[in-house]
């Protein structure tokens, strides 16, 4: 198969500066016909300066791109521009009108028209034969509104393709979809694929570049790195690249958790319950003990941890804390009671952007000593900087405002705010979500830290393996309800995604 | 030297206080006399004094205003009403119900007290409305805004009730040998005291805190409700106490009049002092800065006789100026045209 490809796109020698910042450093980047091409990096290796450059919303200070079919560089003003001349992009926010229905959404702005006005009836067929060719099962005539961002996602690439179907930008698709969901997306990429689309395909998730891509290019630091077929390229050597440094690999962290958690319960809950989203729930965590909470997005997992933490509060069941029955009516009872949770969507729950990294790192302290009880400026600047240190915070001062970080940083921010109260029991749900791996590899050393120290702590993420390097037992829930609990040899990736499929697959 | 200068035009409240340097400076031109200061029986007299005088009330104002802002991105529109109320409460407790009298018919100290309950009480209900029931602070407090004076008329009923007996005018006048006005002092104390208890507390932490995410603030265990409550209900007890001046400096109950459109003079006292109406990060001296300038610019146009019912219209063209000044949008195109300017600058050099 191979030999029939050819080069679709290519970008030769790519610079790109901002102010102060070389973002692009000759960087070149090849796209064949029929192949999905992943680009790696971590944040701010330039990623989506590449991308930006080429769809044409940045100009590129030095090099050319080529495009297959035209005889010179091209040069693209405006992403409209790019898309004209067969190159589009879909993005992980989905820029359709969820008002309008599925086939208008397909062929706005270019419907097929019958004596000046919209023939109805052909676009409605056309938009159902466009998706019915990719696999995705969806009436054209409902509101785009209806379906699930997922659909939403694979109507937008149905579009994209159907206007241009050269090259196809796929930046970070998949960070809202559950598993279920990235396969179907998976399905609609491979078909793609073979109709002889290039994609380029950005994405965090590892697994998934090894289940769907061809080839990888990987960027640091504004340079390329290197172009591999997937097949030559293992995990880990992937991760150095990106990486650029010797790091003890993703899979030693396992060899870590040698510890067995002490006997006492430090949480139990009793048929605890909260309508509409959890079901009766049993659970028991150990001091010291890790537990992972896995599902699809939407199984309960979140909400279980928020009906714990107290943030909503739990209509049936019990919860017991060391022993004694407890009920929160406000977190700041469950804070009182040594928990701590860092809450899945850090922008809108987690980071009060205005207030500076200090401010945020002590926030959660100052709450628990009480209004009165002012923490002294110099306890604040000790604090903030043994946390900044500690976590490697990568801040230009301690009173710049939180905002000013990038996602890893402010999730470290969000971390040394919760270790600072030296917490028994620790709430982590998505921790590492659209964070770097390098960042990812780092909080999931301090979770291991954490519990050989004796503190407790609740993980939830959509990444199964990175559960398995740190949990001592997984709790698996589907639809509100738990229908595993796995420990010890019990646990593995086939395991838990059989639980998690349950019968259905 | 560029440096420091660059550290002092970023300085929070540089633009505030060039604004009301601007006024004065018009006022230095225009008004040489403005800041002449003479003594008769021991009391001091000038266009300056009276400025800082009459700004008291609104001094007072902006200061719970600011908080209002800060926690609830809203704005409290009924302090004005807050304050009639306030005013009518006590003078119907001095008066026991007369409409006029020479003597009180109550201790005075029982008299303020009851103000200061009443204003409590209203910044309580608007406290109430926007926390707990999630009114928009806007609507919640236009409820007092136009039942407050209703209120006030009702108490007195329908009557400017005058309580004329000397000690009753001191709140707003001069005590006898000291050379400046009470109203000053009281507006002083009031900023002082709600400073240090905001630098001492983490509560001015809180404020900005729930005002910017008020969900997150509740994860980390600050019970936003309380907070917003605690500001409205604060700010009503300030309007009770700007009520209290503005009644002992008329010695009456005047429902229809007491803190007539002070409402929003106060909140762009904030928007002055470069506070954002979107809430969180919050100054206060901004906003006391702020009440002064708008204080110096109406007496500004008294001075250079413009007529009462003239003064809004150059009171607006002015507030526009200096709001515009302060926008970001304004700042970032005087960037832009500064830094063309730079380069055609150096390209005509070369």
């Amino acid at each position: 198969m191979e030999e029939h490809q050819h080069v679709v796109l290519t970008m030769r020698g790519i610079c790109k500066s901002f102010p102060g910042v070389k973002a692009l450093q000759d960087v070149d980047f090849t796209l064949r016909t029929g192949e999905i091409h992943a680009l790696m990096g971590e944040n701010g290796a330039g990623k989506s300066t590449l991308i930006k450059v080429l769809t044409g919303v940045y100009e590129l200070d030095k090099g050319e791109i080529r495009l297959e079919g035209i005889d010179h560089p091209i040069v693209n003003r405006s992403p409209e521009e790019a898309q004209s001349k067969g190159i589009s992009t879909v993005y992980q926010e989905v820029n359709l009108c969820p008002n309008l229905s599925v086939a208008e959404n397909i062929y706005i702005g270019r419907e097929p028209k019958k004596f000046g006005r919209i023939d109805w009836k052909t676009m409605n067929r056309l938009g159902a034969e466009l998706l019915k060719s990719l696999d995705i099962d969806v009436d054209v005539t409902v509101p785009l509104g209806h379906y699930s961002i997922a659909l939403q996602q694979m109507v937008a690439i149905a579009r994209a393709v159907d206007m241009s179907a050269k090259v196809l930008i796929l930046d970070e698709p998949t960070s809202s979809l559950d598993e279920l969901e990235v396969e179907k997306l998976f399905t609609v990429m491979r078909k793609l694929k073979g109709q002889g689309v290039g994609i380029i395909f950005v994405t965090h998730f590892l697994e998934q570049v090894y289940e769907v891509c061809d080839r990888i290019t990987v960027l640091r630091n504004g340079q390329l790195v290197g172009e591999y077929p997937v097949a030559q390229l293992p995990r880990l050597q992937l991760v150095a690249k990106m990486m650029g440094k010797d790091f003890d690999d993703l899979a030693s962290i396992k060899s870590l958790r040698k510890h067995t958690p002490a006997e006492d319960v430090v949480i139990s809950t009793e048929r605890l319950g909260h309508s509409g989203t959890i079901k009766p729930f049993d659970l028991q965590i150990q001091k010291g003990q890790v537990v992972g909470l896995a599902g699809l997005l939407g199984s309960g997992r979140s909400e279980l941890a928020r009906c714990i933490y107290g943030t909503d509060r739990p209509d049936s069941g019990k919860l017991h804390v060391d022993g004694r029955e407890f009920a929160a009516s406000h977190p700041i009872d469950s804070m009182h009671a040594g928990m701590a949770y860092l809450p899945e969507d850090r922008k809108n729950e987690g980071i009060i952007a205005d207030l500076s990294v200090r401010e945020n790192i002590m926030i959660a302290l100052q709450a628990k000593r009480g209004v009165f009880k002012l923490l002294s400026r110099k306890e604040q600047e000790e604090f903030t900087d043994k946390y900044i240190d500690l976590l490697q915070i990568k801040t230009s001062d301690r009173d710049a405002p939180v905002k000013s970080l990038s996602g890893g940083n402010q999730q470290k921010v969000i971390l040394g705010r919760w270790l600072l109260t030296e917490p028994d029991f620790f709430i982590l749900d998505e921790p590492t979500r659209g964070i770097d791996v390098g960042t990812k590899t780092e909080i999931q050393k301090l979770v291991l830290q954490l519990a050989d120290q004796g503190t407790s702590v609740m993980f939830i993420s959509s990444e199964i393996d990175e559960m398995l390097r740190t949990c001592d037992k997984m709790e698996v829930l589907r639809d509100g309800a738990k229908v595993a609990e796995l420990d010890g040899d019990r646990m593995s990736q086939e395991s838990i995604m059989a639980s998690i499929a349950g019968g259905e697959r | 030297m560029n440096e420091k200068l660059k550290r002092i035009t970023h300085y929070r409240l540089f633009l505030p206080l060039i604004c009301l340097a601007l006024v004065l400076l018009v006022n230095m031109i225009k008004t040489p006399t403005f800041f002449h200061l003479s003594i008769k029986n021991g009391v001091l007299y000038g266009y300056t004094v009276d400025v800082v005088n009459r700004a008291s009330e609104l001094v007072i104002l902006a200061v719970g205003m600011t908080l209002v802002v800060a926690s609830s991105a809203g704005t409290d529109i009924s302090v004005g009403a807050v304050m009639a109320v306030a005013g009518a409460v006590c003078c119907y407790i001095l008066s026991g119900g007369a409409v006029s009298v020479n003597e009180y018919h109550a201790p005075w100290i029982l008299g303020l007290l009851a103000a200061l309950v009443a204003g409590t009480v209203c910044g309580a209900w608007n406290g109430f409305l926007v926390s707990r029931m999630k009114i928009q602070p806007m609507v919640a407090t236009l409820i007092l805004f136009t039942a407050g004076r209703g209120i006030a008329q009702l108490i007195t009923k329908g009557q400017i009730t005058y309580i004329r007996v000397e000690s009753f005018k001191l709140l707003g006048a001069n005590i006898p040998g000291i050379p400046l006005p009470t109203p000053i002092f009281i507006a002083i104390i009031v900023v002082l005291i709600t400073s240090i208890v905001l630098k001492k507390t983490a509560l001015g932490l809180y404020i900005e805190a729930v005002g910017i995410n008020p969900t997150a603030s509740r994860n980390v265990g600050i019970k936003s409700k309380q907070i917003i409550f605690f500001t409205y209900t604060f700010c009503g007890l300030l309007a009770g106490i700007a009520g209290m001046i503005a009644t002992s400096r008329i010695y009456s109950a005047d429902a229809n009049n007491i803190g007539l459109n002070m409402e929003l003079d106060a909140i762009l006292a904030v928007a002055l002092g470069g506070n954002s109406l979107g809430g969180g990060k919050f100054s206060i001296s901004g906003s006391v800065i702020g009440a002064y300038t708008i204080q110096a610019l109406t007496t500004t146009l008294y001075a250079m006789g413009v007529s009462a019912d003239q003064i809004p219209v150059y009171k607006a063209i002015v507030v526009v100026i200096i709001v515009t000044l302060q926008s970001e949008e304004f700042n970032r195109y005087m960037r832009k045209f500064s830094a063309r300017f730079a380069a055609r600058k150096a390209e005509v050099a070369k």
